[in-house]
């Protein structure tokens, strides 16, 4: 992380980043003195007006009503409530308004995982981004909702199954981010988090370059988070764990008896929910949409090596 | 407990069916009093549970699962069980009808029946939890919803029931202070209480049944499969929250109108002093009810609704503003020249000033719609509501229960303890949700179970650290709290007609009140909160 945050904001590493900064902290500190006029008045007025001790009731005055004062506290907050409502509204279409120059990455949500794909070709679990370029990101969900928040950008923007949704942002400054999933998408939901990756334009074309060709299936086998439910140890988590899976037969839900061999694996893999091994739920997403052919052999002939 | 030489509401008629089958509103509300206070231990368990998790980066004690649930069951009970009827269907049931100087309700068995409704739903809910729960979030947004293990459909149809409580409640209330008032009462002689109580009435019946008619489509969608939310069938999870907002954020004025309502009473009796602007006060009640209508879709600004929804949403969210601050004056104006008691009750009104102020500002960051595409779901919105809901409702809940205790009651709590404790409450809530401003605003995403191994785990491990620790002090606040008000039914003092000398109605029957209520018709001859032309004494 590049960079220092303020007391309420972390580093401001996009450009549109300052500006958002400027508008939080002019409402912030409106807040600061709304507050403590109301809190001193408050404190104030206890302390002067207080009953004594035993003192009876008496008649207090019947003041309850000041034109002057009424107006003065209802027009000046309404007059700053327009100022920062225009304000607002200004930075929302910087937010919504996509440059037209910018580099467009896919990015596929799913429980509990992020896809980003590069226009030439690579595909990871990491966002890599040239610096000083803008960055469209082309969102889709294959399960539920989701949302991508990268807070030293002050970006986010909700994932919607069955639509597209989309985001912009420009980085500035070289360095290594957290993004977050921020809508919740179940039990892994605090896990669905991973790096963002800002570099200079020559170390992003190395890294592009290095990352187009289908990687191993150990490699795929973590950044598609297969390792979040299958074990390679034997032991058991939301799915079957993979030792020894490649040839054995395992009993399905509906009692019948599978060999698992390549074609199975393979419609495990694409359509997880047409054979359920006993024993287990039917929550795998479907990954038709996100392993390329390539990848997709190289995943299943890892399985197969774990089988001894 | 009670002397039986004394004939009155809670010591005649006696045994455990006069309670069941009772039509005294002041019996109803005792009896809404003890199950809202149950349920508010039970999702204040949730939540301590959940602050403990929290005080370290990787997981504690609690595994995913759990947490996932533990969360939703804190909000859905909080929310459900607790807040919505916590003042209206408790002190409201109980204040309304004496404050109208009214023999009951307009329908007492309906008022009886939304009790029974009430443990009904509350039943559903706990077979709910009992057969394992849900992970939904108490906003049960689909598709996961749809997708989910958990005992879905129990839970919102609990909930789907726990509306019609609400709905009957609301109902009641609105004919009981249209036709129910005492003879000289006119609108304008109204305790803010009722104004309030009304408002929120009018928002029950008219926002409930969407939130009936949202849980049902989602029990056909689980059920049956209609796909009315599910995009795989040409179904939109986005029109699942416009539907699920409709209700909701009308519901947070259902929250907090009541407390606004409570504290206009607090301040102007304890500070002995006329209110200041008490037709602007009520109207902004009537006029937050109205606009609050029309605001739920700022709670999706990025959720993918169009950009023009938004920008009319952030407009009208601003306008609610304007009311909720003329209100904070007003109070603040009240107290000038007054004579100023500062007894637990008023030592909660005043803390409800400061900490809503507080929430309310917090809130025109979250409008504002640029700001809000970062803060949104952080820790800033789980604070932000915080203040609102619980340093606003809930610290006024608690100075309503403090105000009337010795009128429902008949007996006065230790007042030393009352002002230990609110010192134990407001240095905890602040101590737990005050950092979580900043906590949100770094970026700490909500419902997360595990913040390890993110650039700024050790930024937030010390947010949420001390924000546990604030969790604990409150938790004793709430232990003492509970300890003084049981030990004051049985040792406390016996309590005089009218303590706080207060001017409305209520004040001036006996404490606590005969079963009818007054043993004379109560005929209007001054307005609530004429402190300066009639003496306690002379009510």
């Amino acid at each position: 992380m590049q960079g220092q945050g303020t007391f309420n904001l972390p580093p401001a590493a996009s450009t549109i980043a300052p500006a958002y900064d400027s508008l939080f902290y002019f409402i912030y500190w409106l807040s600061v003195f709304f507050f403590v006029v109301i809190t001193v008045a408050t404190i104030a007025f206890v302390i002067k007006y207080r009953r004594k001790k035993g003192e009876a009731f008496k008649l207090t005055t019947g003041f309850c009503h000041n034109t002057p004062l009424e107006l003065v506290w209802s027009v000046i907050p309404t007059l700053l409530i327009f100022v920062i409502f225009i304000w607002g509204f200004q930075m929302f279409m910087r937010y919504w308004v996509i440059p037209g120059n910018a580099m467009e990455v896919r990015v596929t949500a799913q429980q509990w995982n992020w896809n980003f794909k590069y226009p030439e070709g690579a595909s990871r679990e990491i966002l890599v981004v040239p610096k000083g370029r803008p960055v469209k990101l082309l969102m889709q969900s294959v399960d539920v909702l989701h949302s991508l928040f990268i807070p030293d950008f002050r970006v986010k923007m909700d994932i919607v199954p069955n639509r597209y949704t989309s985001l912009w942002f420009q980085a500035d400054q070289e360095g290594e981010y957290d993004l977050y999933c921020t809508e919740y998408c179940g039990q892994k939901h605090s896990r669905m988090t991973t790096r963002v990756s800002v570099r200079s334009e020559s170390e992003y074309r190395k890294w592009l370059e290095e990352n187009s060709v289908t990687p191993t299936g150990d490699v795929l086998y973590k950044r598609y988070g297969c390792n979040t439910c299958h074990s390679l140890d034997g032991g058991t988590g939301n799915g079957p764990t993979f030792k020894n899976l490649f040839g054995s037969t395992e009993k399905m839900s509906d009692g019948t008896m599978v060999e698992v061999d390549d074609n199975y694996l393979r419609e495990s893999i694409l359509d997880p929910k047409a054979k359920i091994v006993d024993g287990f739920e039917p929550v795998m997403p479907t990954f038709k949409n996100t392993l390329s052919a390539d990848e997709l052999d190289s995943l299943i002939d890892f399985i197969k090596t774990q089988a001894e | 407990m009670y002397g039986s030489s004394e004939k009155n509401y809670l010591t005649y008629p006696t045994g455990v069916k006069s309670w069941l089958f009772t039509l005294d509103h002041k019996r109803i509300g005792i009896m809404y009093l003890v199950l809202i206070l149950l349920a508010f231990a039970a999702g204040g368990f949730f939540a301590l549970t959940l602050r403990l998790e929290l005080f370290r980066s990787g997981e504690q004690f609690l595994d995913q699962d759990t947490y996932n649930k533990f969360f939703t069951l804190h909000g859905a009970i909080m929310v459900f069980l607790f807040i919505i009827p916590s003042i209206p269907a408790a002190l409201g049931n109980f204040c309304l009808p004496l404050m109208l100087g009214a023999k009951d309700v307009a329908f007492p068995r309906l008022n009886l029946a939304s009790w029974y409704v009430y443990v009904l739903g509350a039943a559903i809910t706990l077979y709910s939890v009992a057969m394992g729960a849900v992970d939904t979030g108490w906003t049960f947004y689909s598709p996961y919803s749809t997708q989910s293990g958990g005992e879905v459909i129990s839970m919102t149809f609990g909930v789907f029931v726990l509306g019609f409580s609400s709905i009957f409640t609301g109902l009641n209330f609105i004919v009981t202070v249209h036709k129910m008032r005492a003879p000289g009462m006119t609108w304008y002689n109204l305790p803010l209480f009722v104004w309030g109580t009304y408002a929120t009435a009018v928002i029950q019946v008219l926002a409930t049944p969407v939130l009936g008619i949202t849980l049902l489509l989602l029990i056909l969608e689980r059920a049956v499969g209609i796909g009315i939310f599910d995009p795989a069938m040409g179904g939109d999870p986005v029109l699942f929250q416009h539907f699920f907002w409709f209700y909701s954020h009308p519901a947070v004025y259902i929250m907090i109108l009541p407390g606004m309502a409570i504290v206009s009473d607090l301040i102007a009796v304890h500070s002995h002093k006329k209110i200041f602007g008490y037709k602007l006060i009520a109207y902004s009640s009537v006029a937050i009810a109205l606009l609050g209508f029309l605001v739920w879709g700022h709670h999706m600004f990025i959720s993918g609704q169009s950009e023009f929804s938004s920008m009319v949403f952030s407009f009208i969210t601003f306008f609610i503003g304007i009311p909720t601050g003329i209100k904070i004056f007003n109070w603040v104006t009240t107290l000038y020249k007054g004579q100023i008691s500062l007894n637990t009750p008023m030592l909660y009104a005043l803390a409800f000033i400061i900490l809503f102020t507080i929430g309310g500002l917090t809130g025109v960051f979250l409008g504002a719609l640029g700001l809000d595409v970062h803060l949104h779901d952080t820790y800033f919105v789980v604070a932000h509501f915080h203040y609102v809901m619980m340093g606003g409702t809930v610290i006024a809940f608690l100075g309503g229960i403090h105000h009337w205790w010795p009128k429902i009651f008949g007996r006065m709590y230790s007042e030393l303890w009352g002002r230990i404790a609110f010192v134990f409450i407001f240095v905890g809530f602040n101590m737990t949700f005050f950092n979580q401003f900043m906590l949100g605003s770094q970026g700490m995403p909500r419902r997360y179970h595990d913040y390890s191994g993110f650039y700024k785990t050790d930024l937030f491990e010390r947010y949420h650290g001390f924000s546990s620790f604030g969790a604990l002090i409150l938790g004793v606040g709430f232990a003492i709290i509970t300890i003084y008000l049981i030990a004051s039914l049985f040792n406390g003092k016996k309590a005089s007609d009218n303590p706080w000398g207060g001017l409305t109605f209520e004040w001036a029957t006996t404490s606590p009140p005969p079963t009818e209520n007054f043993s004379y018709e109560p005929v209007l001859k001054h307005g609530p909160y004429d402190f300066d032309k009639v003496l306690p004494e002379d009510i």
